[in-house]
């Protein structure tokens, strides 16, 4: 297959705001049609990545760990995990409901984990292996990025409803914050890796002038 | 300079190609890594700032009517999207809330607000005031923007009390499902193509 030119050999760089072809041979800081900075590659793509990414895997323990919320009815109080939700549902039938959770909070986010550390190995160490493939795996996981969302708002909507003092009442509890930051840091990892790395390694470092 | 206008680079590999004319349903793809390059936009102007004003309408009864209403022994209580925020902001918890306000009431509202100003004056074939900065947030707002995980969160929250007591459903959810798909064909990339079409 005959591969089309690349910006950086025409002298032009791709403004991140408002899509336009930017003439690069002065290497001019600013788009000229939006005022956005132009960057030839992400900033430190890399390393905020892995920043990012490690930072989320070390929030991803306590979310897991530490109940979401906690379910006070008829008297009798019950701490819950996003798991203990999801095994609750399965146990009451609703295979289908305990499915979409288990997508949301568990699979996602642990996809993204596995997907964006394997990208930046395969970037780091300039490999040209199944480069198409690895394109579409992070178009993937941009994708998939705020479905983790889910749970948050579920116990937000929920909490919100069940306030019936003795009789019923529903708080959520510490792991919720863990869960969230989860995913808000998933999201800023997948949103400084610069996909184009994957054509063109860094050799080393990346290229210099902001 | 001029001609760069006619281009696009792929944003996945840095591949450059022209811009082309696509016809309803086309899309085009990156001959190398395989991600959307264009895609036919099938709303004018106009269109586009009827659809904002209805999606602003249905905002509001997404935020203002309850998204459920629950029932347990006689007593009664209802959620809105703003009681649910308020509901994680308790305690050591307090910056979850202002995620999830920004996610499912704040991101979404800045959006339709600058999409009705830049296409207001769109209308008139002129750049608003402040039209590459409206342009830049509109693009910084998307990834936040959370409707259909809202969406998808109410119907959970449904299933989940629905085991244990009476849950209704309120005008909000209804307005909140109307309003994720609007958002969906509005506040995407396409909204770009006015950077073209006020130039």
């Amino acid at each position: 297959m005959n591969a089309p030119p690349v910006a950086s050999e025409l002298g032009l760089v791709l403004c991140h705001a408002c899509g336009l072809a930017c003439d690069n041979r002065d290497h001019p800081t600013q788009c000229p049609r939006c005022a956005a900075p132009l960057h030839e590659r992400k900033p430190e793509s890399l390393t905020r990545t892995w920043a990012y990414l490690i930072a989320a895997l070390v929030f991803y323990i306590p979310a897991n760990l530490l109940p979401v919320m906690n379910t006070k009815l008829f008297g009798a109080g019950d701490d819950s995990t996003i798991m203990s939700g999801v095994l609750e549902f399965w146990a009451h039938g609703s295979w289908d409901i305990a499915l979409i959770i288990f997508i949301a909070s568990i699979a996602v986010p642990a996809t993204k984990f596995v997907a964006l550390g394997l990208l930046l190995v395969t970037v780091q160490r300039g490999s040209t292996w199944a480069q198409r493939q690895r394109s579409k795996l992070f178009r993937f996981v941009e994708l998939i990025g705020y479905w983790s969302m889910l749970d948050v708002i579920v116990v937000a909507l929920v909490a919100a409803l069940v306030k019936f003092q003795a009789l019923g009442d529903i708080e959520p509890r510490l792991g919720i914050l863990f869960f969230g930051m989860v995913v808000v840091f998933t999201m800023l990892a997948a949103m400084s890796f610069d996909p184009r790395l994957i054509w063109q390694p860094p050799n080393g470092k990346e290229p210099a002038h902001e | 300079m001029a001609s760069t206008d006619r281009l696009i680079i792929c944003e996945h590999c840095d591949c450059v190609y022209e811009r082309v004319e696509l016809a309803k349903h086309q899309k085009a793809l990156c001959l190398r890594c395989g991600a959307v390059l264009q895609r036919h936009n099938g709303l004018d102007v106009q269109q586009r700032l009827a659809l904002s004003l209805t999606a602003a309408i249905l905002w509001m009864f997404a935020n203002f009517y309850p998204v459920m209403s629950i029932s347990l022994q006689g007593l009664h209580n209802s959620a809105t999207l703003w009681d649910s925020v308020r509901a994680l902001a308790t305690g050591p918890i307090t910056f979850i809330a202002l995620v999830a306000a920004i996610a499912i009431i704040i991101a979404p509202m800045f959006q339709l607000l600058l999409l009705l100003w830049v296409l207001v004056h769109a209308l008139g074939r002129r750049r608003s005031p402040a039209f590459s900065l409206c342009m830049r947030w509109l693009e910084t707002l998307r990834p936040w923007s959370m409707l259909e995980v809202c969406l998808l969160g109410s119907m959970v929250a449904v299933f989940k009390l629905a085991g244990l007591l009476d849950v209704l459903p309120g005008l909000g959810l209804i307005a909140l499902a109307a309003l994720s798909l609007l958002m969906i064909r509005l506040a995407g990339r396409d909204i770009r193509d006015l950077w073209v079409y006020l130039s």
